[in-house]
């Protein structure tokens, strides 16, 4: 799988995420991205390496004078992490069909996801996260299409199993698509696997027909 | 290899003089990156006496093949800032499963720290308009969208490191 991701996270998403500025819902998408490429997760530590920098070259601020102590003794109480290496290889050794950020959200596999009918056959369960953005997962049927729709923010699709079409490329699994409130577009499933998504946007998606635009305060997209 | 040797002291020894050193160093810089971000400074003081013992509680987590001490301390501060100025979790990638290997080759351990060290020359090198806001972009002080304004970071080549190390994890696992 690993090579076939074509479609990457952009510079300014990587970056944001080291940070720490981007809103929940797209720290997701990063760090499920980044569970599934190496190419993202080495170009990750490239921009951690920066932070690091910035607090190693930064300005220094005078610490309280017991602070080393306060240290010590907060680590006399409670010395070191049990070494949680098995439980990790564990967690490894059972893998699910979605990365384990992505199962932290749904609390489990994509078998315990609570699933909600959007119309056109098209299934989505929204994720708990800050307001500032939303995240959802998107059960596409095999050939089926997600309602036409354009964006007033930013929107992170990132493909977990299947792959979709769209006006602009193919995405299989792995593959993130960042679209810009400029892209006007209908993402329709291949043939032959159900599409599994998920989305982000730090804005409400703007439906372009009727039935679905009513729905939306009922469906919290 | 600057600290390198101390976190495996404090991991191998429980080495409080290393704690000491890595602590005299490091804490006042955390502090005033989390002050920058926007916290006051008793609420600094505290973080970074957290971070510390982060610090000290992970050393046996630490992997000096894929990452600094600086840049190690920089995502403990990172995710504490953002849980308490924010108050919302932090989706973290999925840890890789790095093999029964217990410690890293020497060489790649060299040469991440070389990297980094080169990393940081080249951001002081910068313009100081450019370097500005590469600081502000980490203190938190640009939006997402003002950081996709930025380009021409020096990034070097600490990518294609952890890549080549990386694909040779992925061959040993099939």
């Amino acid at each position: 799988m690993q090579q076939e991701i074509t479609h990457h996270l952009n510079d300014a998403l990587l970056m944001g995420y080291s940070a720490g500025v981007l809103p929940e819902a797209f720290n997701l998408i990063v760090a499920a991205h980044v569970s599934m490429c190496d190419e993202c997760r080495a170009r990750l530590a490239e921009f951690d390496a920066v932070g690091g920098e910035v607090v190693a070259t930064g300005e220094t601020a005078e610490m309280a004078p017991d602070s080393l102590a306060r240290t010590l003794a907060a680590i006399a109480e409670a010395p070191a992490d049990a070494d949680d290496a098995e439980e990790r290889r564990q967690a490894q050794a059972a893998p699910g069909s979605v990365p384990r950020p992505v199962r932290d959200y749904i609390g489990g596999d994509l078998d315990a996801v609570k699933w909600r009918r959007v119309g056109g056959g098209v299934r989505q369960a929204v994720l708990p996260t800050s307001a500032d953005a939303s995240a959802r997962l998107l059960h596409i049927p095999a050939g089926c299409a997600v309602p036409d729709h354009g964006h007033a923010g930013t929107e992170l699709t990132l493909v977990l199993q299947g792959a979709f079409r769209d006006e602009t490329d193919r995405f299989g699994a792995g593959d993130v698509e960042v679209a810009d409130a400029d892209l006007d577009h209908q993402p329709v499933a291949e043939e032959g696997e159900d599409c599994i998504c998920l989305a982000a946007t730090d804005a409400p998606l703007k439906f372009n027909s009727m039935l679905p635009r009513l729905a939306q305060p009922f469906l919290r997209i | 290899m600057a600290w390198v040797a101390h976190v495996e002291a404090i991991r191998d020894r429980k080495d409080q003089a290393a704690f000491a050193e890595i602590f005299g160093h490091f804490a006042p810089r955390v502090k005033a990156f989390l002050m920058k971000s926007g916290t006051s400074p008793e609420l600094a003081e505290e973080c970074t006496q957290e971070v510390m013992t982060t610090l000290w509680r992970k050393a046996h987590m630490f992997d000096p093949a894929k990452a600094s001490v600086s840049t190690w301390i920089f995502t403990v501060a990172r995710n504490r800032k953002i849980d308490i100025l924010r108050k919302e979790r932090r989706p973290e990638p999925d840890d890789l499963p790095w093999g029964p290997e217990a410690e890293p080759e020497q060489e790649e351990v060299m040469v991440i720290q070389q990297e980094t060290r080169k990393l940081g020359e080249a951001l002081a090198d910068l313009p100081d308009k450019q370097k500005d806001l590469i600081f502000k972009a980490y203190y938190g002080e640009l939006s997402h969208s003002e950081i996709a304004e930025q380009t021409g970071l020096p990034l070097g080549t600490i990518k294609s490191r952890i890549r080549l190390a990386l694909d040779r994890l992925r061959r040993q696992m099939t």
